[in-house]
């Protein structure tokens, strides 16, 4: 049984700062020219004063919101991921970083999910480098209704904040009772067995994958990080102590995300075995979104299958040890 | 307490350049240190920017409705730092603190440490398309007086992100955004050829002229170092036409220093004794020997 598909990101994307700026006159956003595929132009038709078509140079768009900003205005940059982080990341680094200022990345085609595009637009490190980046917050979604949520917050906060979004429907992990916190991981399962750790859109498939392990006799404790930085780290050590064993899973590569993240935490805070699933160090290809799943070793069915035989195999390494 | 402005007159002005330039030097002399081609070659047009054109509050940098400045070709940082200190943004002493630790003064222009910067540059292209969104932003939040001034560098033009953010301000009609290359005709390094030392210019003769225009923009021509005819262009250019301005400024990379004018390995080196010396005199400043004369 898993979990249903929600509402895709981008749409919530589109009504959320939509109505966000309907009570807040300073939000604007800026677009690179594919508001019809990130759903930007729900805030064109609804708000065409403050819709700012950038065309197709990502590089000047960052730099307008940066000067939007000192103007006391909140921009929402709006394109694909590619295109919005490595594209124009010197532009982010010194106008928007380096300052401070308040602007708001909020692309959609992040991960795998991008429309069947090759692995031009289909980026793997983009969590690794921006929250590498002094003075960069990184959010991560698991969902439309924590997306929802996250947007909602990053309008209110005074900084620049990276919010990564998904173009196509996902499932869906929270109903409204749930509430997100800057800066605060989720316990979404209780377990004794292994502590999964995930992020974003992820984090459904590997409830998903818990559930598959439970029928094995094998109780997964799954800690949902949708901030990246900063990273929560007693939530991390507690998880982590619950279980003695760590495997994070990411939609992402494995080299400096989510994984990066939480093995350096552990190292420092409680030393820990952490075994990093996702891209191996690898491009992303044009597949279809269940295809690339598969490929990747990320769909539910294979997280399960890599979490037991990483259990079995420590079992066996426990024992060789006595 | 706001101090009451006098519109100065062209020889004030000339003074105001004259010593942007004697402080530039002192300022790298001091840091041993520091671009000085840049500064040496914009500081009329700072002079008149700051000490007439800007509307401005120096003891209120903040002022929503000041006119901003952005200096893209932010290597030329003490260019604009002596012109602040000179207009009384901050103490001229604290220019002898250029590029130290702890400075406010850093090697490029950081908003985040000194008021009365509109924007932190320093990479290159960068600074024009932040003009192009505080410009956009004056309109959207209904401030239709403010202008938006941002200078370039003759070589910063051969950035991409320059024209990126040309056709957009031309998109959106920017008419209160100036643009002021400096094109004195050197980079930092660039081709080789027959040109002066054996380095071409940045771009052939006209060739900013043209691209300024194909790009939709008025192109207005000016001697950078005749003040008379920067007070002229730049009164002109505060009224708009529909479009976004430019103003290519024709100078001398180290202008006012004899043995600096037209070199382009004077864009940033360090001075002996000697030329410090020459250079101040070259700018009619006397200069106490060390330790007051003493053997």
């Amino acid at each position: 049984m898993s979990l249903p598909i929600g509402r895709a990101m981008r749409e919530v994307f589109g009504e959320t700062v939509s109505d966000l700026a309907d009570a807040d006159p300073r939000i604007v956003m800026l677009d690179g020219d594919v508001g019809s595929s990130t759903k930007a132009d729900i805030f064109e038709h609804r708000h065409p004063d403050r819709f700012l078509q950038m065309g197709i140079a990502e590089q000047n768009m960052l730099g307008v919101a940066a000067g939007l900003a000192t103007m006391g205005l909140i921009p929402f940059v709006s394109t694909f991921v590619a295109f919005a982080v490595v594209r124009p990341l010197d532009q982010i680094r010194v106008l928007i970083a380096q300052t401070g200022l308040n602007v708001k990345i909020t692309p959609g085609y992040a991960g795998l999910f991008t429309g069947v595009t090759g692995k031009t637009h289909l980026i793997v490190d983009d969590v690794s480098i921006m929250r590498a980046m002094p003075g960069m917050v990184t959010v991560c979604p698991a969902d439309d209704v924590e997306a929802a949520q996250a947007l909602r917050w990053c309008a209110a906060y005074d900084g620049p904040v990276y919010v990564r979004l998904v173009r196509d429907a996902t499932q869906r992990l929270f109903d409204d009772s749930y509430s997100f916190q800057f800066g605060r991981a989720v316990v979404v399962r209780e377990g004794r067995d292994v502590t999964l750790i995930s992020t974003g859109t992820q984090t459904p498939r590997v409830v998903d994958a818990a559930e598959l392990l439970a029928a094995q006799g094998i109780e997964a404790h799954v800690l949902h990080v949708p901030t990246i930085k900063p990273l929560d780290v007693p939530a991390i050590v507690a998880a982590a102590g619950r279980t003695g064993y760590v495997v994070t899973v990411e939609e992402h590569t494995v080299i400096g995300g989510l994984g990066g993240a939480v093995a350096e935490a552990l190292s420092e805070h409680r030393p820990t075995v952490v075994k990093r699933l996702g891209l191996q160090d690898v491009y992303g290809e044009s597949a279809s979104n269940e295809a690339l799943l598969e490929l990747y070793g990320l769909s539910a069915a294979r997280v399960a299958d890599e979490v037991r035989a990483l259990l079995g195999s420590r079992k066996k390494e426990a024992i060789a040890q006595s | 307490m706001a101090t009451e402005f006098r519109a100065p007159e062209i020889s004030d002005l000339e003074e105001a350049a004259r010593r942007i330039r004697v402080e530039v030097i002192r300022a790298v002399n001091q840091a041993k240190a520091g671009h000085l081609g840049g500064p040496l070659s914009a500081a009329d047009m700072l002079a008149a920017l700051y000490f007439r054109v800007l509307r401005i509050r120096p003891d209120e940098p903040d002022w929503p409705d000041r006119d901003r400045f952005v200096l893209s070709k932010g290597h030329s940082s003490i260019g604009l730092y002596a012109t602040l200190a000179l207009r009384g943004y901050f103490p001229v002493d604290e220019l002898a603190t250029f590029d130290s630790a702890g400075t406010r003064l850093q090697g490029h222009p950081d908003m985040t440490t000194l008021p009365g910067l509109d924007m932190s540059t320093g990479s290159l292209g960068m600074g024009i398309s932040a003009g192009v969104g505080i410009a956009l932003g004056a309109r959207l939040t209904g401030r239709g007086e403010v202008r938006t001034y941002v200078m370039l560098g003759d070589g910063e033009c051969q950035e991409g992100e320059v024209w990126e953010a040309a056709m957009v301000a031309a998109r959106y009609g920017l008419d209160t955004l100036i643009a002021i290359v400096d094109h004195n005709k050197l980079q930092q390094y660039g081709w080789a050829g027959d040109g002066p030392d054996g380095r071409l210019p940045p771009e052939a003769p006209g060739e900013l002229v043209a691209k300024w225009a194909a790009f939709g923009w008025r192109v207005l021509e000016v001697d950078g170092h005749s003040m008379p005819a920067i007070v002229e262009v730049l009164d002109g250019a505060r009224a708009g036409d529909g479009r976004p301005t430019v103003v290519i400024s024709h100078t001398v990379k180290g202008k006012g220093v004899s043995f600096m004018e037209g070199h382009y390995y004077w864009h940033t080196r360090a001075l002996t004794t000697e030329e410090f010396e020459t250079a101040m005199a070259d700018l009619g400043e006397h200069v106490a020997a060390p330790n007051g004369g003493a053997p």
